[in-house]
């Protein structure tokens, strides 16, 4: 690791006035980054990927509460860890979608240490961006994409770029894309709301900015909607190589509501095949009134799977995804119709 | 001229195994490495430094971590138990005694990662079963394959004398649902 200088802020706007302004690009040497679980961070750092002059403590800022909101929905401090969400009552009982989601995700020991907030903002794990010594765009603008055309088993068929083909690794996010949340920051320039479609970036010819957030942005909490339509009928499939402690190839995340064999309402979100977590609100709408049987879901996955294209070659191709994805899509969408599916012991098949 | 600048020491208090230490950190020195280079503390392991194996696994205020991924500095005023402190004297704890039992390590050395990381897991509550001691035991990796009998011990500890059996092992798998 390179050696930093580091304050722990007890106030808002004495953390925010300590790091640097300007858009979240992440190639700026000699910056300062706020510093929450650092399960990521940490790891990046001693890898050299990232290689910030200085390290803001964000822990002590009071912001890891879980409460309800008044509309009945769910805010989550961005400080509360993933562990004590995963597992607290109220997400536990009115979203099992985004408790399974995040007990699918990295160990006990990462879920225990890292924040909710840095769950969104933890950045690709493309072996080429973490290799300093191959080109990426990402990591330095302009060097090139070493994924193109090579090893891209863990890349993205949708929404990729000639500069970046990079997935985001969280399951977390996927839940949270499906959950419709909300992410509240706070800047100089005072609070906003970013819708969660709006959080993270597709590459585009900028991939080193993956997220629409600046510099100085400091997320303080998520919310997330009322979701007791979907309750009973919420899905994380997560398809991998491991039964457990691996990133998904590809994941799904379905909030249903369904009675009397036909759909009422649908979010649908895929993780492990782009940039951010996959989600197109006119599928859902497509889905909506249709019967709760295969050949809707069929029709919803070939939808949502517009436009997927494989990248890399050979073994390191990634074409076995799109199959994968669709099979996938009609496999949790025929569970979540089925009833709801956690890992907390209840459901073994 | 002036001579080259030192870097920042902070001071810092930790509660190690039950013994209170005042100490000076660069900002940059991990917990791992601060109990194994500065306190000689060497029961904890260094396995990958890059919180993937869970050889590092420590309990901070009870709650098992990565010490490989912890900034010590970051965590003044915490009581940190490691393997270490796990005996109370000559008295082994719990796991410490079923692995021994259940012949749970060949190398030895993920086995501090392993008992810190079971105790850990003990406190969270949350394993019902054999499966449920497999998943939430997967952040710790063993080379030597001694995962059956790390997952009996644990379970023997965590939900009571066994031998325990997977609820899964003879169901037809169906890929990808999660339970995981």
């Amino acid at each position: 690791m390179n050696p930093f200088a580091y304050t722990s802020a007890t106030t808002i706007p004495s953390a925010i006035a300590q790091v640097d302004t300007g858009p979240g690009s992440t190639t700026a040497a000699g910056d300062a980054r706020f510093i929450a679980g650092g399960t990521n961070l940490l790891d990046l750092m001693k890898e050299n990927v990232m290689r910030p002059a200085r390290l803001v403590d964000i822990n002590k800022l009071g912001l890891d509460a879980i409460e309800r909101t008044e509309d009945g929905g769910l805010r989550l401090g961005a400080l509360a860890r993933n562990a004590t969400t995963a597992y607290h009552p109220l997400v536990r009982e009115h979203y099992p979608l985004l408790s399974t989601a995040i007990l699918a995700g990295a160990s006990p020991q990462i879920r225990n240490m890292a924040s909710n907030g840095g769950n969104l903002l933890q950045r690709t794990r493309c072996y080429y961006f973490y290799d300093t010594g191959t080109p990426c765009n990402k990591r330095a603008p302009g060097s090139g994409c070493s994924a193109l055309g090579a090893l891209a088993r863990q890349h993205a068929i949708l929404g990729a770029s000639e500069h970046c083909i990079a997935t985001h690794p969280s399951d977390m996010c996927v839940a949270l894309q499906a959950l419709e949340a909300t992410v509240h920051v706070a800047s100089p320039r005072g609070e906003r709301a970013i819708p969660f479609l709006e959080f993270h970036r597709l590459p585009g010819d900028r991939p080193d900015m993956d997220t629409t957030l600046q510099q100085d942005e400091l997320i303080v909490a998520i919310t997330l909607p009322n979701a007791e339509a979907f309750r009973a009928h919420s899905v994380y499939l997560k398809l991998r190589e491991r039964l457990s402690y691996a990133f998904a190839l590809v994941s799904v995340a379905v909030a249903l509501d369904v009675e009397g064999g036909a759909i009422r309402g649908v979010r649908l979100a895929l993780g492990g095949v782009a940039h951010k977590p996959w989600r197109d609100p006119a599928v859902e709408t497509l889905l909506a009134g249709q019967p709760a049987e295969e050949t809707s879901y069929r029709r919803a996955a070939d939808a949502l799977l517009q436009g997927a294209v494989p990248q890399g070659v050979g073994v390191g191709s990634n074409a076995f995804k799109i199959p994968l994805a669709r099979r996938a899509i009609v496999r949790a969408l025929t569970q979540a119709a089925a009833g709801t599916v956690t890992n907390l012991g209840d459901n073994v098949r | 001229m002036p001579g080259p600048r030192q870097p920042t020491r902070h001071p810092i208090h930790l509660n190690i195994n039950g013994q209170a230490h005042a100490l000076e950190v660069e900002a940059w020195t991990p917990l791992l490495d601060l109990l194994r280079t500065h306190l000689h503390l060497t029961g904890t392991k260094k396995g990958c430094d890059h919180g993937q194996c869970g050889a590092c696994t420590v309990l901070v205020d009870g709650v098992r971590t990565l010490s490989c991924l912890t900034l010590a500095v970051m965590r003044d005023g915490s009581e940190v138990t490691t393997v270490e402190g796990l005996a109370q004297g000559e008295q082994l704890h719990p796991l410490q005694q079923a692995f021994i039992e259940h012949d749970a390590f060949q190398c030895g050395y993920c086995t501090p990662g392993q008992l810190c990381s079971a105790a850990g897991l003990a406190n969270e509550g949350q394993a019902q079963s054999l499966d449920d001691v497999r998943e939430l035991m997967s952040g710790n990796l063993c080379r030597c394959g001694a995962y059956p009998q790390i997952a009996q011990a644990v379970a023997q500890v965590v939900l009571g004398p066994g031998p325990h059996k997977s609820e899964r092992a003879d169901k037809p798998i169906v890929t990808g649902t999660v339970p995981a």
